[in-house]
This record gives C-alpha cells, structure tokens and sequence, in this order.
C-alpha cells in the first residue's frame, strides 16, 4: 500500500521541479527581452545629441524645442519601473516628432545630408524599439499566462512568482502603420 | 515551437541514420559480388565524409552551390534593417546575409542552429517586392530558422546530393551496359537493385525533411512575427508568378528555397520530389489569418 503513496508523491515532487523550473525558464527570458529593449532605447538616447546640434545649426529659434526634447531625453533614461519608463519613453517619441514637424519649415535643414542621415537612423531605432517591445510582451504574456492558469498557478503561488507588466504602445502609436508609397 | 526544435533535431539523427543504412547496404552487395570487402570500407568512408560535411559544412554547401555572395550592411541597408528588425522581435540572433545574382525573386535559409545560420535573396526578390512582401518572406525563413528546419534541410540537401550523385553513376553505367550487352547480368543486377534501394529511400528522406506541415507552420510563424500575414501572401503570389526559372537552383536546393525554383512542375518524377504545398492553398491559408 505505501508503495502506492511513495509512487504518488515522487510524480507530484517531479511535475513541481518541472511546472518551477518553466516559470523560472519564462520569467529569465522576458527579464532578457527587457534587456533588449534597454539596448534599443540607450541607441536612441545616444542619438539625440547630434540630431539636437544639427537642427540648433540650422534653426536657432527653436530654444524652447531643444529644452523639450534634451528634459524628456533626461527623464526617459531616469525613468524606474516599466509604467514610467513606458510613460516617459512615449513623451520623448512625441518630443522627438515636433522636432522633425518643425525641420519641416527649414528647407536648408530637410536638405542637409547629415540630418536626413539622422532622421532615417531615428526612425530605424524606433523600428527597433517597437520590434523589442513586441519580443518582450510575448515573453510576458507566456509568463502571465503560466502564472494565472491552473494548475501552474498552484505552483506559481507556492514560490511567490509575480507576474510582468506589458510595456505599452503610446496611444498614437496604435494607429494602423498608414502605407508608403 | 519547442516540440518542433526537437522533432527536427530526431529528424537529423533518423535521417543520418538511414543514410548510413543505404551507404553499408550498396557497399555490402558490392562487395558480397566482386568478393572485396574494400567496396565496404569505401562505402562507410564516403558515408562518414557526407555525413560530417551535411552537418559541419552544409551551409557553405547550399550557398556555393547558389552562388551566394556575402553582402555588406552599406550594400543592402533597406534590407539589413528588415532582417534586423525582425530578428529583435522574434529573439533570434541575425543571420548572415548573401545575395544571389537572379532576377527569379526567391530566398533560401540554411545553418544548423541559429547562431550559424545564413539567409540568402536573389536580387530579383529585392527589385520585385515591396516592403512588407519583403517583410513577409524574411519572417517566413527566420521562422525556419528559429524552427531548425534549417538544419533537417541542411542535412538532407547533402545526404540527397550524395545519394543521386550514386544513382547518376549506376543510371550511366546502366547505359554503357546497354551498348554491349554481351556479359554484364551480374552487373545490371546489382544496378537493379541499388536503384531499387536508392528511389525509395531518396522519396522518404526528401518527404521526412519537408514534410507540408512545416511550410505552413513557417508561414503562419512568419505571419505572427510580422503581424501582417497579407505582406507574405501577395510575396507568394509573384513569386509563383514570375515565369523565370532560377538557374542555380536544381533538384537538391529545390526544397530550402521559399517557394519552388523549379518552373518544370509536369512530370511523375517531379511528383515525387515535390518540396513545396501548393502555393494557391498557402496563400489561401495566410488570407483567412487576416
């Protein structure tokens, strides 16, 4: 009879070991999806000071722009925790669009080499930090799902895992991608 | 995704296996005629050889066979930050990028794992697509890739080489038989059977490697990558409509490319090497997924 209760208990200790040792696999991978994400945004940030000294060359009036965008280039790289960083990282997209809105109305600054250069590798990084994004929230989402559903729940509860929050698109940047021609 | 890795992974070891079988099996009745073992230790050195090369070497293989050249980031920038881009959002780690001198528009990927994998274009691919067609082929190989369809295709392309390399030689010795039939029975018999052994097993290797499922798994794969499964569709569509043949592309390469390279689709014989679904029902899939 206790052969019977040994058997039981060596299958549930192995479907634990097994059902803990996948939640710790989805919770590794999506903290190095984040860490994706991190490289895309640190090429952005790195960005930004030559395409601010670029336009500052061409379009001298534009002092209260520049603050904008070098206060939400400060506060996105300060920013802790995946809700305000999530936050902040949307500003600076916003802040870095009104400066390519603006370049608009200087002819010599849409002309110039170096700035369309830039222009095209900003845009690149966006890409980039989009395509991350998406990596990291699948990642997420397979946690979450393994946290939430039964019977991985069980276990998930058991040893205290908590689940990640998606980092979330800007509204404007849900929009349907509009189709260049 | 996971279970597929590993389906694949047994997929190389069964099919290395085999391969191993027919090389010990023709040496054998080589070697039990002439009475001359060292028809076997030829057999298992040849095999040996093949087999380390499909594993080591069968990316170089595909690409040279291709005429694959290297490209440069500078060269192809539009088309590095589409490869890039989707590498990132599918966690893979990039490929190396080859371009193939052909206005037919096809890609291939090969490698055994991700870390050594190649994706090649034609350029006819890069002229006649559009971004998001692009977009959609790209994702379709890194999901054969992330896959490791790469390496089950790999493995084959060299192990079929090898085996219809073997059945060339018996089919021409066949035909020099023909001319002087005076003597020769022992001969065209054990052609008869080596040929007998040989189809067959060239038919399940190429049906063990390409199975359908797993180009329809590729697109559905790519399709959630890129989010835009119509991209991929429309790409299929001209790809299977460009008349043009691909020239460096023959039986064996046939099955890594996206879409089959071969324009010749009559025949019984191209029947049984047929790599590719039907490119209508593909498309057709990819279109209920919109």
């Amino acid at each position: 009879m206790w052969w019977i209760v040994l058997a039981v208990v060596v299958v549930i200790v192995l479907w634990l070991v097994s059902v803990y040792n996948r939640l710790v696999t989805l919770r590794i991978r999506s903290e190095e999806a984040w860490s994706d994400i991190d490289v895309q945004l640190k090429r952005r940030y790195d960005l930004i000071p030559n395409l601010v000294e670029t336009v500052k060359g061409y379009a001298k009036h534009e002092k209260e722009l520049f603050e904008k965008v070098t206060e939400a280039r400060t506060a996105a790289m300060g920013a802790k925790g995946m809700a305000d960083k999530a936050k902040s990282e949307n500003m600076l997209t916003e802040s870095l669009k009104s400066v390519f809105a603006v370049a608009e109305g200087y002819p010599e600054l849409k002309a110039s080499e170096n700035f369309s250069k830039l222009q095209d590798e900003v845009t690149d990084t966006e890409d980039k930090i989009e395509a991350a994004r998406r990596f990291y929230n699948a990642n997420v989402r397979d946690l979450n799902i393994s946290i939430d559903t039964f019977p991985s729940s069980f276990v998930a509860n058991m040893f205290k895992f908590v689940k990640k929050e998606l980092f979330e698109a800007s509204a404007s940047e849900k929009e349907p991608v509009a189709v260049k021609f | 995704m996971y279970n597929q890795i590993d389906s694949n992974k047994r997929k190389t070891v069964l099919i290395m296996a085999i391969f191993f079988a027919v090389m010990i099996g023709i040496g054998y009745v080589f070697s039990y005629v002439y009475n001359n073992s060292f028809f076997m230790v030829i057999a298992v050195g040849i095999a040996l050889v093949q087999a380390w090369v499909s594993y080591y070497h069968g990316d170089a293989v595909a690409l040279a066979v291709s005429q694959a050249q290297p490209l440069k980031r500078e060269q192809a920038l539009p088309l590095f930050r589409i490869v890039e881009n989707l590498t990132i959002s599918g966690g893979l780690p990039m490929p190396k990028l080859y371009l193939i001198q052909d206005s037919a528009p096809n890609a291939f990927a090969t490698g055994r794992d991700p870390k050594n994998a190649s994706l090649a274009v034609t350029s006819g691919l890069l002229d006649k697509l559009d971004k998001q067609e692009l977009e959609g082929v790209i994702a379709h190989e890194l999901s054969h890739i992330g896959n490791r369809d790469i390496l089950v295709m790999c493995v084959v392309m060299v192990l079929v080489g090898a085996i219809a390399m073997i059945s060339d030689f018996f089919m021409r010795s066949l035909w020099f038989r023909g001319r002087d039939n005076r003597e020769g029975g022992n001969i065209l018999m054990i052609v008869g059977i080596a040929l007998a052994i040989i189809a067959p097993i060239v038919a399940t290797l190429m049906q063990l490697a390409v199975s359908r499922k797993r180009e329809y798994l590729a697109d559905a794969s790519g399709a959630l990558l890129t989010r835009y499964p119509e991209g991929l569709a429309s790409a299929l569509e001209k790809i299977a409509a460009d008349k043009e043949p691909l020239e460096v592309a023959n039986k064996a390469t046939a099955m890594l490319y996206i879409e089959n390279p071969l324009k010749d689709h009559a025949g019984a014989l191209n029947n049984l090497f047929s790599t590719h679904p039907p490119v209508a029902d593909r498309i057709k899939k990819l279109r209920q997924m919109a």
